[in-house]
């Protein structure tokens, strides 16, 4: 792992794409359907070099999700591709049925999810698609920290039976785990270790995580960050141990706090050993047209925020004070 | 295919009959599950698994086997009736439908269900389905070929078209659709509640080969059928027109049995009216 600040930028649909046509060479039964997403979140790269088994079928995801379905039936493996805000929300009772009842290998990978689609607004910026999923039985959920990581979850998706769900984002990401590292579906990462609290983060708040525990580290507090890249199922001895171990929780995602990852495992947490928790996140509220990164600044979900709710838990903690939300910056937000 | 037989018309008359009592009973028994839409796509259900599919009972899950997809999944009651006469299971297990415990779920649960291709209830999606399935044949240079049964009502459901451009995209003529045009949906008379007419053209200007036909005639359907499989480049639908509730004098064309079933005392009279012809 690199140090904070010094990580590359990457684009995360730029390892998908490769993986998935190294996935289609070393398995034949690996097919894409995808719906005028294509060139965009660059699944179009396995089309150009297996046009027999790419399907393109237009503004349709309902139909996209079904005919993928329909071939997972037949004994391939779906690969079912577009934008989040389109394989979750506008699809879901599509998946509901045709995927998660029916235990098929449809496998939904997801670009362009929460707030850092940037300038297209808040109807592409789905922070709601990951409360959604993890709520469909037999369904798993990952999130990808980093190009690398959504590059070894085409690869365990096609080795896992059943439908799975990944989502990631638009914007170039800081790569922060490598190609050599573990993953498995399931496991929880712990990227450092510490003793005081635990920073949780999903997605691009990883790094941020990561930041927020290098800033800890300065004053002394010894913060243990975990990367979890499987929201379901949950790591939960991972989950359970920090709790114990650390005696309070920090959750950041780029979705809603509603019921996303930090729900998640508060739910876990409450049932073992309850400690302080807060949760950085997007509000209950839709996003806006902007750049991401003044997008991630608006609504809270900065190494600042993760710093105010890491003193906020370990003050609870000693005081055991009640909860309180994070994020102060997007509650006077729209 | 080649010529059907007089004895076998007779025969599949029987057997669709046989059905008709299963539907009846299989509903009245748990007071609940759509008859009308299962009685009036049963001759369809009948054609297809005693005369032209090749499936094996022994081994549900044979990967050259003939799919047939049931999108209108509140029909299942002919399914399953038709399944556990062909003898995917037991007949005895009809009587569990819509109870607890059951693998006769309300609305079709695949990977149950020995037989039952693919989950259906919420409408619209079976042809989408089967896209998928006709795909994944053509990719895999196989000759099993995929029917697909839909209600008239969901002809209302977007996807059924999204999926109609899909195939007519593709040229699927491995995929051959049914329409049981009975004229009915929840609510009312399908012109009522949503004006599908002119249906036939509209499938025409999706680019599909449009037969109609008589869903009661086993021979016309038999004979769109082999015009389905002769029809290369594009798909086929079968635009069958039907009865709701075909079969029983008191519950043919109401909209009541869409979604009732029968009382102890029609029952009875159903049964009675359902004789199986010797």
């Amino acid at each position: 792992m690199t140090s904070a600040g010094s990580w590359k930028m990457e684009s995360q649909r730029a390892y998908f794409g490769k993986a998935l046509v190294e996935l289609g060479r070393r398995n034949p039964k690996v097919v894409v359907v995808g719906a005028d997403t294509t060139e965009s979140i660059k699944s179009i790269d396995f089309g150009k070099v297996f046009p027999d088994r790419f399907v393109q079928l237009g503004i349709a995801e309902p139909n996209m999700i079904s005919v993928a379905a329909g071939l997972a039936a037949a004994g391939k493996i779906a690969f079912a591709c577009t934008y989040s805000v389109f394989g979750s929300a506008h699809t879901y009772n599509i998946v509901r049925q045709n995927v998660a009842y029916t235990r098929l290998d449809v496998k939904i990978f997801s670009s362009h999810a929460g707030l850092t689609v940037g300038p297209d607004g808040a109807t592409h910026q789905i922070n709601e698609d990951i409360g959604l999923m993890r709520g469909i039985p037999r369904m798993t959920v990952l999130v990808p920290a980093d190009g690398p990581q959504t590059a070894k979850c085409v690869d365990a998706a096609a080795e896992t039976k059943g439908p799975v769900y990944c989502r990631f984002s638009r914007t170039n990401v800081p790569t922060i785990t490598s190609t050599d590292d573990d993953f498995g579906i399931g496991k929880a990462y712990v990227l450092r270790d510490g003793s005081d609290l635990t920073l949780v983060g999903s997605g691009l708040m990883v790094a941020r995580c990561l930041q927020a525990a290098e800033a800890l580290d300065r004053d002394g507090v010894d913060a243990r960050v975990i990367n979890l890249p499987t929201v379901k199922p949950l790591d939960e001895p991972a989950l359970m141990k920090a709790a114990r171990e650390t005696g309070a929780i920090v959750t950041a995602e780029e979705h809603t706090v509603v019921h996303g990852i930090g729900a998640a495992i508060a739910s876990v947490v409450v049932r073992d050993r309850p400690v302080p928790m807060a949760f950085v996140g997007v509000r209950d509220v839709f996003g806006e047209s902007g750049e991401a990164e003044d997008l991630l600044r608006k609504y809270g979900l900065t190494v600042e925020a993760i710093l105010e709710a890491a003193r906020d838990v370990m003050k609870r903690r000693e005081h055991s004070l009640p909860p309180r939300v994070q994020g102060s910056a997007a509650r006077t937000a729209k | 295919m080649g010529p059907v037989s007089e004895e076998t018309i007779a025969s599949l008359k029987r057997q669709a009959t046989t059905l008709r009592r299963h539907i009846i009973r299989m509903t009245h028994n748990v007071q609940s599950g759509h008859p009308g839409g299962s009685m009036s796509a049963c001759d369809i259900v009948t054609a297809l698994y005693f005369h032209v599919l090749r499936v094996d009972p022994k081994d549900p899950t044979w990967p050259d086997r003939d799919r047939f997809v049931l999108s209108k999944g509140h029909a299942c009651p002919v399914w399953y009736a038709a399944l556990a006469e062909r003898g995917f299971f037991p007949v005895e297990e009809l009587m569990t439908f819509r109870k607890i415990d059951s693998r006769l779920q309300g609305h079709p649960e695949m990977g149950t269900t020995p037989g039952v291709e693919n989950a259906a209830g919420a409408e619209g999606q079976g042809l989408s389905f089967s896209v998928g399935l006709g795909l994944a044949a053509r990719m895999d240079h196989a000759a099993w070929r995929v029917y697909c049964l839909m209600g008239d009502g969901e002809q209302d459901v977007g996807q059924t078209w999204e999926a109609a451009m899909a195939a007519a995209k593709y040229g699927l003529d491995n995929v051959t659709g049914f329409i049981d045009r009975n004229g009915i949906q929840q609510e009312g008379r399908t012109e009522d509640i949503m004006p599908l007419e002119p249906l036939a053209e509209k499938w025409e200007a999706f680019n599909w080969h449009v037969l109609n036909i008589d869903g009661h005639d086993f021979r016309q359907i038999f004979a769109a059928i082999e015009e389905a499989h002769r029809t290369k480049g594009r798909p086929t639908v079968i635009i069958a027109r039907t009865v709701k509730g075909k079969g029983v004098s008191f519950m043919e064309n109401k909209i009541k049995y869409h979604g009732a079933a029968t009382s102890d005392d029609e029952l009875a009279q159903a049964l009675k009216e359902l004789e199986v012809p010797s």
